[in-house]
């Protein structure tokens, strides 16, 4: 279960880096020896470094030999990332990432958005009970989630039963077995579990706002949706910057829901990255291809969440 | 906030990684576990088939015997094992088919890798172990305990390489199967007898029955294809009563000499779309799961489901009496049935193996005269002697009498899968595009034979 540390490591990251722009200025330097902060931090790196940037390093290594796990590999350079660029297979799974990115993290912060604003500007009973519930699907493991979804979108699953009983039988179908609807319905599940984290990070901002703000501009006449454009969209940037980043994060090497559903079908309509590193490297047994595409996929995460990062809060950038 | 100089962490970062990428690529992957395939000489001495006074050894075995009857034999051997060789502990492992094929490749390069493994025959997996020297030949026990006698070549041929895993079907063995299996077609006899039928013989009467139950409103043929694989047993069949069987064979053990598509390859693939266009399939086979399809025969959903005869001990158990077996009608004018099937999964020796007479005395034992008897009462299908463990009568009954039959009188085809390292994928994707009318039969073909020739034109 790398990938759920990795999610945890991710939070604990955002998190930091969304407090830290209201940090405390500079203290000045204790006058201990240089050595002592690098001593301290020491324990922390070696593991660091053990668990972290020893795979990572490794990884790199493979992507640049033939390597079939078993026997010695032969270095070939770049040819697999060669491969990866002239692979229309894996373009197509590259591109299927960053479908399931509107499902896993646009729909959600645009719902969340218009959630968090009713929650927090309507008097509702049972605020945290509510406040639970959407955040729910978060905490599930999320091969529960995807073992749970199967069954739903199943041919006579609750989905189509419930279609059929309303009389919309013309809509029910295979959800996870139709080429055209397999990737959505993938998708929606993400929508399903990340709403939840949206809609609490994005509350959590709202409450910042002085209720006085809202009070002055209701004098000046401006109504609800003109408040959220004006007043609260601009508030909340940087919790949209981290639930953006960690939601496109999960988006993109999302795989075991698409192990667990699809296994990448029907024929290749669900493939992402994550999912064609794990076959590669243990189906067929194409290690060294499958560690090019890990860190093709690494290093497109990274851009991504720098970008949105960028874009969504400039705060990070310049000076307030 | 204080501006971050971000280019030089991500300047140093990359140095860093750059420094330990170089220090690392002093030795190859892989150079690390490779044991230069001396390991796999076969017996570290003389071969010892006594094995009470080696002291005490602890077998690490992983298998695959999740279901039900399986799983059953699985821990009566074992423990059957261990009461006449008290110096022996079996430490079992036991995974599903998927999980197993997956995690076995990393086990065998590991320090702590097992002693005896299931090993899928195909190419991807026990071939390419074999070319790794990760497996053991098993030639000189054989010889000892006179496997060779015990099984017929037909059966052993499955888990026989040459010693660069390049050629299957020749060269040394590396593995004995315990069961038989056997695609065939299940049915319900109530449902069959509702619809005033009696048991196909031709496919001429497959097609009237399937049109007499689609017309009583009952599924015709089930079958859940979400994983993938089982369509390509459900194409088995088809294409056994369509193509030649050598060509089939050849298709399937990877060796060159035969076209994915030739009109008969075309024709099959054009006769499983057709299924599909004529509604004989429940909705939404890409779907659905293998599991629920087999439960859907046993909650009296459908007449027919094509499938494996290891489904059988859990049909009965489901079913009883209603639920009956019959081996694919044959091909119109042939001489006998063809269909996919084969052994079971054979057991292994890996190199890791240290004390390989312990191991080997494993695998003797679980594939003995009396091992099969234990197979048939815990209903599985014996491999060896099938026909003298038949049970009276029941579901059992019909399969006995359908793998006898097929791979007496018949020929008893290989898994397609078994050809090339990716052909499990290709198939796969497919058969889930043909049924989904994604692809034509002839893409198809063009596909797969895409897959083998790339295969069988790089000499392997």
């Amino acid at each position: 279960m790398a990938a759920d540390r990795t999610a945890e490591g991710a939070v604990a990251t955002a998190t930091a880096a969304a407090t830290g722009a209201a940090a405390p200025r500079r203290r000045p330097l204790q006058p201990h020896g240089r050595a002592t902060p690098y001593l301290l931090a020491a324990p922390a790196l070696l593991l660091y470094g053990a668990f972290l940037l020893f795979p990572l390093a490794r990884a790199v290594q493979y992507s640049l030999y033939d390597f079939d796990g078993l026997t010695v590999g032969t270095f070939v350079g770049l040819d697999n990332y060669v491969a990866v660029v002239a692979d229309e297979g894996l373009r197509q799974a590259f591109g299927h990432a960053l479908v399931l990115v509107l499902f896993f993290s646009v729909i959600p912060v645009v719902v969340g958005l218009a959630l968090a604003a009713l929650l927090t500007r309507a008097p509702v009973r049972g605020l945290p009970a509510f406040r639970t519930v959407v955040f729910l699907p978060q905490v599930i493991a999320m091969v529960v989630v995807a073992v749970a979804w199967r069954r739903i979108y199943a041919p006579d699953g609750p989905l189509n039963t419930a279609l059929r009983a309303v009389g919309l039988d013309g809509l029910a179908r295979t959800w996870l077995g139709d080429f055209g609807t397999a990737l959505p319905a993938v998708g929606l599940i993400g929508t399903w579990v990340s709403t939840g984290l949206a809609t609490v990070l994005l509350m959590a901002g709202m409450a910042r706002v002085p209720r006085e703000l809202y009070e002055a501009s209701s004098l000046d006449g401006a109504g609800p949706v003109r408040q959220l454009v004006a007043i609260t969209l601009p508030s909340v940037r940087p919790e949209m910057a981290v639930a953006l980043v960690l939601t496109t994060i999960t988006a993109l090497k999302t795989f075991d829901l698409v192990y667990v559903t699809t296994g990448g079908g029907p024929g290749t309509s669900t493939t992402v990255p994550s999912y064609e590193v794990y076959r590669r490297a243990f189906e067929l047994g194409q290690v060294g291809s499958a560690a090019a595409v890990g860190v093709v996929l690494t290093v497109l995460v990274l851009l991504v969440t720098v970008v949105v990062t960028r874009v969504v809060d400039p705060s990070r950038r310049d000076e307030r | 906030m204080e501006r971050r100089p971000p280019r030089t962490t991500a300047a140093r970062a990359a140095a860093l990684l750059a420094a330990a990428g170089l220090a690392l690529t002093a030795c190859a992957p892989g150079s690390g576990n490779d044991d230069g395939g001396g390991g796999s000489a076969g017996p570290t001495g003389p071969v010892e088939t006594d094995i009470s006074g080696l002291g005490d050894v602890t077998l690490t075995v992983w298998d695959q015997e999740v279901r039900g009857g399986q799983d059953e034999q699985m821990t009566q051997l074992n423990d059957a094992f261990t009461a006449q060789y008290p110096n022996v502990t079996i430490e079992r492992v036991s995974q599903s088919f998927d999980d197993l094929s997956t995690t076995l490749r990393l086990a065998l390069t590991g320090d702590d890798a097992p002693d005896v493994v299931q090993t899928n025959n195909a190419r991807a997996t026990m071939g390419q172990f074999v070319e790794a020297g990760q497996l053991v030949p098993l030639d000189a026990w054989a010889e000892e305990y006179g496997w060779r006698d015990r099984y017929p070549e037909s059966v052993l041929q499955y888990s026989t390489y040459s010693d660069d895993g390049a050629v299957f079907g020749e060269g040394s063995l590396y593995g004995l199967p315990q069961v038989g299996e056997v695609v065939g077609v299940y049915y319900s006899r109530s449902a069959l007898e509702g619809l005033g039928l009696e048991v196909p013989t031709t496919w001429d009467e497959m097609s009237v029955a399937a049109e007499a139950a689609a017309a009583s409103g009952l599924t015709p043929m089930l079958l859940g294809n979400i994983e993938g694989w089982p369509a390509g047993h459900v194409f088995g069949v088809v294409q056994g009563a369509t193509v030649d069987p050598a060509e089939i064979t050849e298709l399937g053990l990877g060796n060159p000499g035969a076209s994915w598509t030739s009109p008969e390859n075309v024709e099959a693939l054009t006769t499983l779309a057709s299924w599909q266009e004529q509604g004989w399939f429940n909705e939404g086979v890409n779907g659905t799961e293998y599991d629920a399809a087999w439960q859907q025969l046993t909650q009296g959903q459908g007449l027919f489901l094509i499938a494996g005869s290891w489904l059988a001990p859990d049909i009965e158990a489901a079913m009883g009496e209603d639920a009956g077996f019959f081996a694919p009608p044959p091909a119109e004018g042939a001489e006998g049935v063809a269909t996919t099937g084969g052994t079971g999964i054979p057991f292994a020796m890996t190199t890791a193996a240290e004390e390989r007479d312990v191991a080997a005395a494993y695998i003797d034992f679980i594939t003995s005269d009396d091992a099969m008897q234990v197979l048939a009462d815990t209903g599985n299908l014996p491999v060896v002697d099938t026909a003298s463990y038949a049970p009276e009568s029941g579901l059992l009954a019909d399969v006995y009498t359908a793998f006898d039959e097929v791979s007496t009188q018949g020929s008893l085809l290989p898994y397609l899968d078994y050809a090339t390292p990716t052909m499990g994928e290709t198939l796969n994707q497919t058969l889930q595009g043909l049924l989904a009318g994604e692809v034509t039969p002839e893409q198809a073909a063009e596909a797969l034979e895409a897959d083998y020739a790339e295969f069988t034109s790089s000499g392997g």
